[in-house]
Parts: C-alpha cells; structure tokens; sequence
C-alpha cells in the first residue's frame, strides 16, 4: 500500500466533515463536523510529516490541536449561551442576518 | 511498533502488509463513522461516532510515527474535547433528536454538489501531485532519542514562539469561555415574602405551583402530577424541560396501570369468590404464582 | 469708382432697415422711400456700367474689400465685392426691373395697409440679390443666398392672413432650404479642397483638383440652383408662391430669386468646365424642368400660374445652356436678362388685369378684355410676343441661340437638347397663346361674384402702366440690340468664355426650324381656344391634361416619398427609439433590478448558507489552481 492512501483517506473525511457542515442544523453537529475536519487535516500533516522525514508536520498538528481545544472552548460556551437565550441549539434560529 | 523493521516499513513507498490490513479496516471504519456522525439524528450518538473515528486517526497517527500525536489524540480530543461534547450535548438536552428534513430549499442539494466537486477535486489533487518518495520518520525520531524528545527540541527552539502565543490563546479561550458562560446577578435576589406578594398582586396563580410526580407511582421530576380527570397539567414541570419538550406523559399508562391492578384485584377477589362459590379453574394454579409476581411488583411500586 | 459697390448694396438696404424699424410715420412717404432708393441703386449701377464701359474689355473688373468678416488663421472670410461684366448685367436687372416694379406696386399696393413694410420687404429682396451676385467669394454669396431666401420667404407669406400664402411661403423656404443645404456643402467641399471661399483662387486652382471633388461640388452647387431656380426635383414650391402679391411674384421670376441659381451656374463655370459629369446633369436637369414647366403651363386656368409654369420652362432653357458650357453661358445670360424684361411685363400686366377684375385669377373668367384694357393688352401682347420668340422680338433672339448652342454641342446630346428645346418652344407659344386668347380675346365671360359685384374692367392707374410700358420696350428691343452684331458676347465673353461648339446644322435652318415650331404652337392654340369659345367651367380634360393642373403630380410624389417617407422614417426611428434603445436601457435597469431580486435572496440570513457559498468559492479556488497547474 501507499501511503498516499492517507491523503485520500483525509480528503475524503474532511469532505464528509465539510458536507455535514453545510447540511446539519444542530450546532453541536455542526462543531463536531469541524472538529472532523481538522482532524482530517492533522492526518494529512502526519501524513506529509512521514513524507518529508522531518517531524515539523507533527509540530503543526499539535498546534492544530491545541487552537482546536480552544475553539472548542470558546465555541461551545457560545452554543451554551445561545441556548440559553434561544432554548435551541439551532443554527437556522440564528438567522437575524436575513433582511 | 518502535522495532527496527518497523522503522525501516516507514521510510519505505510501499508499507508493510500489516499495515495495509490495518488501514484498510480501520479507514473503513473511520469513514462510516464520519459518515454516522453527519447522520445521526441524535447529538450524542453522532458524538460517539466521532470519538470512535479518533480514536482510529490516533491510531493512525502511531502507524504513521507520530507516537506523541497519537497519545495526545487519544486523551486530549477524544478524552477531553469530546467529553466537552457530551457535557454540553447534556446541557442542551441529551434525548432531543434533530428532524434531518432540510427546510433551507436547495440546501441539500447545493451542499451535495459542492461536497462532491470539492472532493472530486481534492482527490483529483492528490492524485496529480507527485507523492511517489516517503522519506519515513526513522532518521527524524532516532536523531533526539525519540519522537518526543524530537518533538520537544523543535517545539521549544524553532516554534517557541509559535508555542508561547498558543498558551496566551489557551488562556484567552478559558477566560471567554468563562465570560460568556457566567452569568453575573445584578440586582438582588427576591426574599420569599416578595416572590410571595408579587403572585398575589399577579394574580395567576397564588398557592405554590404543584409538584411533578404522579403520587404513589411516579415522582420524576420529568412527569406531569396529573389532575383529577386524569390529564396532565404541565404547570408542574420545570420550565426548562417544558421547553426541551422532555415531558414524559404518563396519564395514560397510569391509567392502564389502574385499569390492569383493578383486574388483577378483581381477579383476586374473584378467585377468592369463586373457590367459595363456583370453584377453581384449571388454569388458576398456573395463574398463581404469575399473579404472586405481580402481586409482589405491585407492592413494591406502592412501596416507592 | 469701386467705393460705388457697396453703395449699390447699402441703398435698398438703407430703405429696407428706415422701413421696417421706422413705424407707422413713414407710412405716407414710406413707398416713395423705398422706390427712390431703389432707383438709386439703378442709377448707382448706370454710373458703374458707364464707368466699366470706358475701361477695355479685360480690365473692367472692380474690386472693392470692406472689412475682413471672419479673421481666423486659416479661414479668412471677407467682406469684398467684384463687379464685373456678369455682376454688372445682373446689377442693372436687379435694379432697373426692381425699380420698375416698386414704381408698378405703389400703383398696386394703395389700398393695402401694410403697403410700407411691403416696401420695406422689396428692398430687403434687391440688396439681398445684390449682394448675391456683388460678393467676391462663396461664403458672402451665401449670406445674400440666405438673404434673398428670407426676402421670399416674407413677400410670399406677406399676405399672412390668407393660410395658403402662409403655408406656400413655408413652402418655398422649406425647398429652398434644401437647396441650400446643397450651397453650404459645396462650400464646405470647396473649403477643404481649395482653403479659401473667394471665387478668384477656387476657380483659378480649379485645373490642380481632382475630377471626383469637382464633380461633388458641381453636383452641390446645381441642388443649390435647384432650390433657388425652381428647377426639378425642387420646382414645387413655384407654382404655390404665386399667394404672394403679384408684384413679388414678377420680382422673383423676372429680376431676383430664380436668377440666383443661373448665375450661380454661370459664375461656378470653371468648376463645372471641370467636371463633365455635373454638367451633363446641370443640362439633364435644365431639359426636363423646361418640358415640365412647359406641360404645366399649357393646363394652368390660373393666370399667374400659367406664367409661373412658363417661367420654370425658361429658367429651364437658362439652366440647359449653361450646362452646355462655354457655349451657352452667354446665352443663359442673355435669355435671362430679355426674359427678365417680358416676363415682369407680362407678370405686371397680369397684375394689372387681376387689378382691374377685383383679384379674379381664372382665365376662363376674362375673355374680350382688350377692348377694357389696351394699354395693359398691348404691352402684354408683347411680352408674349417676345417670350414665344417671335422674330424680331427680344426672346427670338436669345431662345434661338439657345437653341443653336444645344445643337451646338454636338452628336447625339446636341441632336436631343435640340429637339427638347424646340419641343419646348412649341409648347411655350401653344400655351401662351392659350393664356392670350383666354384673356383679352373672345366673348367676356366674367359673372358677378357671390355679393352681386359684378366686375369693371378697366385701365390701371399710369402708375402700373408706365412700368409695363418701358418692359414692353425691353420685351421688343433688347434682344435685337443684345444679338445683332454679338454685342452681349462680346460684353460677357471675357467673364465666361466661349465656345462656337460645332454645330451639325447651320444658325438658318434652326431659326427656320424654331419659327415653323412657332408657327405650329400658335395654330393649335388658336384651333383649340381662338376658334372655339372658351367654356367657362373647366373641361375635364385628358389625363396629360389633369395631371398637369396639379403640376404633373409634383406634390403628390413629394408628399408620397418625403412626407410619408420621413413619417415611416421617424416612426421606424420612434420605434427603434422605443424597442431598441429603451429597451436596452430599461432592459438594463430591470435586469439588474431582477438581477438584484434574485441575489438578495440568496442573502438569507442563514449561516448555513453562506457555508455553502464559501465552500463552492473554495471548490472553484482549488479547480482554478489544478487548472493553472495544467495549464
């Protein structure tokens, strides 16, 4: 096997992230859907990381990570705090942007 | 794993058979499990889906080297930021199922077509690319002693900056996540005898709301106190579920319940009735002991 | 001596500004101003032409510069005058049958209570047309153009209160107009082919340009005689103008206005030497109007448009000669000025006769009138006389050397203007004769008009007598004087040139021939109006016949293609205008009004959304970049 495999397999994994992005509602999914795609994107490094036998790919991942943790953070606060004025955790509710 | 051969299968363009078998099961998985987490209707089910596939991409982190990734994979995404998931999937409600029914017109399909350009793309990408040489990570994670030791020497010189920056953004994201979840009181909060005055001069509803449960059956705090003719009365619910729409209605099944214990105690009588007058059936031996089960449940739900 | 010209201007323009600013003071004395001042003019131009006829024959050229008019650097445009021998012989034109014919309206115009402004108007037309034929280059001529334009326009229209003289004024100065459209490109052309307007340099550099532009212009400058001399395609407005006073219209057919196109010809004679082609269409044009006007003629019962047909015919012979060249322009000349002389005479007398029939115009209403007005019949007897070309008289002599020097221009060409012209000579003496006979001969046939007056024929006042009797002198003797012994060539030949052509038969046989035609004209004419008595309803008559009562049509085909063409045109424009242009403007706006609609709704608010349009933007990144890699 290749290891290009990997790419693909990421590829494909921050497709699916993406297409849940744009088709779930619930905010919660959604993030989890983000979530998925930044991990595809860690493959990836990981992946070129072995490529270019150097572990600087490795060092970006973990710093992907970390922001990951910290949006996490921040975004389910603001989940939270949606709920709690809204009573729904849906993205669509938050529409005041329409004319 | 750390073994010679395998560090030689991880400088090499092909890999290992094992390997291969393992990419192979694994990617599959991990792909149901990204395709169950869009799909699933139930927030914490598509929750699990995802830790399950991290946990698989951690694993696939330790076959492509990154032992030190792989570990941290394991315990800070799938043990901690989805906990983090679950925690808030229970604030907002644990059992509430999305309708998957698209209500923004041509959303699904737009998503659909974009999706697949973009992943045709993607892969179509990839594949011009030319990736036939892996250098493998052997040299990388023998020069420092081992993957973290490496990990460590380029982390603390070359992005020490990089690294000093993300602890001000981690402190940065613990702080808003306190501001926007804390919610300061400003003004004093009412005494008894207040809240007291204030029903009466509202004037809707004077005595102290009822309270959840149905007597002697249910007292969850989820179930309505139903009223006299039976029906439930949602006053006696928080408001909180009442919203969530997590209100177990159980007027009807108390009612069968009655219905059902009210046979079974007509039949007790009856039996007793009947063995003085028109003598025991040949089922009711076997009837006994079901009815001495029952009889036995019944009490222990008066009981509770 | 040349400080004279511009006085020969500023006397009739001197009366026509004291007249028409002066108010209602002058207007006891106001007719004797302007005619005194006209004649002024005349005497002015005797002195000049006694002065010119002392000098030789090539130096009697005058010149005389005003003031530079327009001094921009690369366009110089003067006010300066030129008399020579064929300025000189318009001038006198001009300023003695204007003269007479100021003298004639102060007879004819007593009763009219605008009779100054009249005046006023009259000398307004003489310095416009003197200016005209006096200006040293193109662009002071067409300032006289325009002048003599607006003169017309005014004295056509002067009876304002009648629409018909409105709109037959509106008439000439809308045909007219497109003469002078045709003037003012060929301007233009000369401008940019020569630099400079004065006739001197254009005419003299003539041989260095090519023949396309020559013949451009030549073909400009005869629309510009189009317009002025009523020649076809343009004659229609000639017919209508008779709504003016009659002494207006004997001033524009004898002295002024339909003379500008003939002189312009004559004087443009080097361009048009140039350019064989434009000559070939200046005679194509002269030969068809002179049977034109001569067919009208013979089927008009109005008096004053029966002349009016005959006068196109003329001008149509003027017009035949000078595009034969330099064998014609002296002739073109010559007829003019013999015309000039009969048909004002015969334009006054049939003032004098409408004059004495309270304003009647039908033909067929007269009859016997020479017992009631002899003075009137004889001096109009001969002018017809003379404009048949009656031997001896004034036009025999200038028709027949027309007509010479239509054979004279040899081969097939000159075989068929001959013919035309002496076709045009029959026609000329059956319908004069026809317009004779109606008038002053047979039974009277004038009725009472609708109130009960019946008309009294009678003499007019010897103010209008007297100047017809002096043009009857000029109908009989000028051509005589001009002809016998080429006095006239030699006077003009140095201005123009000539040219003997060669003619395929000799001078003998053509007067031969032209008085058998004579003849001929005469006879029919006599069969048909002398012999007969005159019905007094008009009978309904061949077609030939009704399709020249309404001027072969003239209008009907004007209006058919220009009136209903320019409405179809502008209708079309309208709705291109509407379909086309709006529709692209309005299609504009609506589209991206549409445009807008659509897109504001893709703003929906929903975040989701937007993901979608951020994520295709990132599709389109990624296929943009593999792209450019492949390429």
């Amino acid at each position: 096997m290749n290891p290009v495999n990997y790419l693909y397999l990421a590829a494909l994994l921050f497709t699916i992230g993406a297409a849940g992005v744009l088709i779930r509602r619930n905010a919660i999914v959604v993030f989890m859907c983000i979530e998925l795609m930044l991990n595809a994107c860690n493959l990836t490094l990981v992946a070129f990381s072995r490529m270019h036998g150097n572990l600087d790919g490795q060092i970006i991942a973990f710093f992907v990570m970390v922001v990951a943790a910290a949006e996490v953070v921040v975004g389910l606060a603001i989940i939270v705090s949606l709920f709690r004025s809204r009573h729904s955790a849906s993205v669509d509710d938050a529409s005041l942007m329409k004319l | 794993m750390t073994g010679l051969s395998g560090l030689n299968t991880l400088a090499a363009t092909t890999t290992s058979t094992g390997e291969a078998v393992q990419f192979w099961v694994l990617g599959t998985v991990a792909v149901i499990g990204a395709l169950c987490t869009i799909l699933m209707r139930r927030a914490v089910h598509s929750a699990l889906c995802l830790a399950g596939t991290m946990i698989i991409l951690a694993v696939f982190y330790l076959a492509n080297g990154a032992y030190f990734l792989g570990v941290v994979q394991i315990v800070v995404y799938t043990g901690a930021i989805m906990m983090l998931f679950l925690f808030v999937v229970m604030l907002v409600g644990v059992t509430a199922a999305d309708s998957l029914k698209e209500t923004l017109k041509g959303q699904r399909w737009l998503a659909a077509l974009c999706g697949l350009g973009f992943g045709v793309l993607l892969i179509a990408g990839i594949g011009h690319a030319s990736l036939s040489t892996f250098n493998g990570l052997g040299a990388a994670n023998t020069a420092h002693g081992g993957n973290v030791e490496g990990l460590a020497a380029l982390l603390f010189t070359k992005y020490v900056f990089a690294f000093e920056i993300t602890g001000a953004l981690l402190i940065t994201a613990a702080v808003g996540a306190m501001v926007l979840t804390h919610k300061e009181r400003t003004e004093r909060s009412l005494t008894q005898r207040e809240m007291a005055e204030r029903r009466v001069r509202e004037g809707k509803q004077l005595p102290p709301l009822p309270a959840p449960g149905v007597y002697a059956r249910h007292n969850a705090v989820d179930i309505p106190g139903l009223l006299p003719d039976g029906t439930p009365s949602e006053l006696t619910v928080i408001s909180t579920l009442r919203e969530r729409g997590q209100i177990r209605d159980v007027s009807a099944k108390a009612l069968s319940d009655l219905k059902a214990l009210e046979q079974r105690s007509e039949d007790r009588l009856g039996r007793h009735g009947s063995t003085s007058s028109t003598g025991p059936a040949t089922g009711t031996t076997t009837g006994s002991t079901g009815d001495r089960a029952d009889r036995d449940r019944d009490e222990e739900e008066a009981t509770r | 001596m040349e400080n004279l010209i511009a006085l020969l201007i500023a006397a009739p323009l001197l009366g026509a500004v004291v007249l028409l600013c002066g108010g209602r003071r002058l207007d006891r004395t106001g007719h004797w101003l302007g005619t005194a001042l006209a004649g002024a003019s005349f005497l002015i131009g005797v002195v000049l032409f006694a002065g010119m006829l002392g000098e030789s024959a090539d130096e009697r050229t005058l010149h005389q510069r005003l003031f530079s008019w327009i001094p921009v650097e690369g366009f110089q445009a003067d006010i300066a005058f030129q008399l020579d021998q064929l300025s000189m012989t318009f001038v006198l034109l001009i300023t003695g049958v204007g003269t007479l014919i100021h003298i004639y309206s102060i007879g004819y115009m007593e009763h009219d209570e605008r009779r100054r402004r009249f005046f006023g108007y009259l000398n307004l037309f003489l310095s416009a047309m003197l200016l005209l034929v006096l200006a040293d280059n193109y662009l002071l001529l067409y300032f006289g153009w325009e002048g003599v334009g607006l003169a017309s326009y005014l004295l056509i229209g002067f009876w304002q209160h009648k629409p018909s003289a409105a709109t037959a004024a509106k008439k000439a100065f809308l045909v007219n107009r497109v003469g002078d459209i045709g003037l003012s490109i060929a301007i233009m052309l000369m401008f940019t082919t020569f630099g400079t307007f004065a006739f001197g340099p254009v005419l003299g550099s003539v041989g260095e340009t090519g023949e396309g532009t020559l013949t451009a212009i030549g073909l400009m400058l005869l629309l510009a005689a189009c317009g002025k001399s009523a020649q076809v395609p343009l004659q229609s407005w000639l017919g209508d103008a008779m709504e003016g006073p009659t002494p207006v219209s004997a001033l524009i057919h004898a002295a002024t206005m339909v003379t500008a196109g003939v002189y312009l010809i004559v004087r443009s004679g080097a361009i048009f030497n140039a350019a064989p082609d434009a000559q070939l269409v200046v005679v194509v044009v002269g030969a068809v109007t002179l049977l034109f006007g001569a067919v009208v003629g013979c089927a008009k019962d109005d008096i004053k448009k029966a002349l009016a047909g005959s006068t196109m015919s003329q001008i149509g012979y003027m017009i035949l000669a000078a595009g034969l060249g330099p064998i014609g322009y002296v002739f073109a000349i010559m007829h003019l000025v013999t015309h000039g002389f009969f048909k004002a005479g015969l334009f006054l007398g049939a003032g004098s006769v409408m004059h004495g029939m309270n304003d009647e115009v039908d033909m067929r209403k007269y009859g016997g009138l020479r017992k009631h007005m002899p003075i009137t019949f004889v001096t109009f007897g001969l002018g017809y006389l003379a404009i048949i070309g009656f031997p001896g008289l004034s036009g025999f002599f200038s028709k027949d050397k027309i007509i010479e020097s239509a054979f004279a221009k040899g081969g097939a060409e000159g075989w068929i203007l001959g013919a035309v012209t002496l076709l045009g000579a029959a026609i000329t003496a059956f319908y004069m004769t026809r317009v004779m006979l109606m008038t002053f001969f047979g039974e009277k046939r004038w009725q009472p008009d609708a109130e009960g007056h019946e008309p009294h024929p009678h003499e007019s006042p010897r103010s209008m007598t007297i100047p017809m009797i002096v043009l009857a002198f000029g109908s009989v003797f000028a051509g005589g004087f001009f002809g016998i012994g080429d006095r006239f060539l030699n006077w003009l030949e140095p201005v123009t040139g000539y040219d003997h052509g060669h003619a395929p038969i000799s001078a003998a046989t053509v007067t031969t021939a032209t008085v058998v035609v004579l003849l001929i004209g005469v006879g029919v004419a006599w069969l048909m109006y002398g012999r007969r008595p005159v019905p007094v309803l008009a009978p309904r008559g061949s077609l030939l016949t009704r399709a020249a009562r309404r001027d072969l049509y003239q209008d009907d085909i004007n209006h058919a293609v220009l009136v209903r063409g320019g409405e179809h045109l502008t209708r079309s424009l309208v709705y291109v205008d509407h379909t086309l242009v709006d529709g692209v403007v309005n299609g504009t706006a609506a589209s991206v009004g549409g445009l807008s609609g659509r897109l504001r709704k893709m703003q929906n608010g929903y975040a989701r959304s937007y993901a979608v349009s951020m994520f295709g933007g990132t599709a389109v990144l990624i296929a943009a970049t593999l792209l450019m890699r492949a390429v």
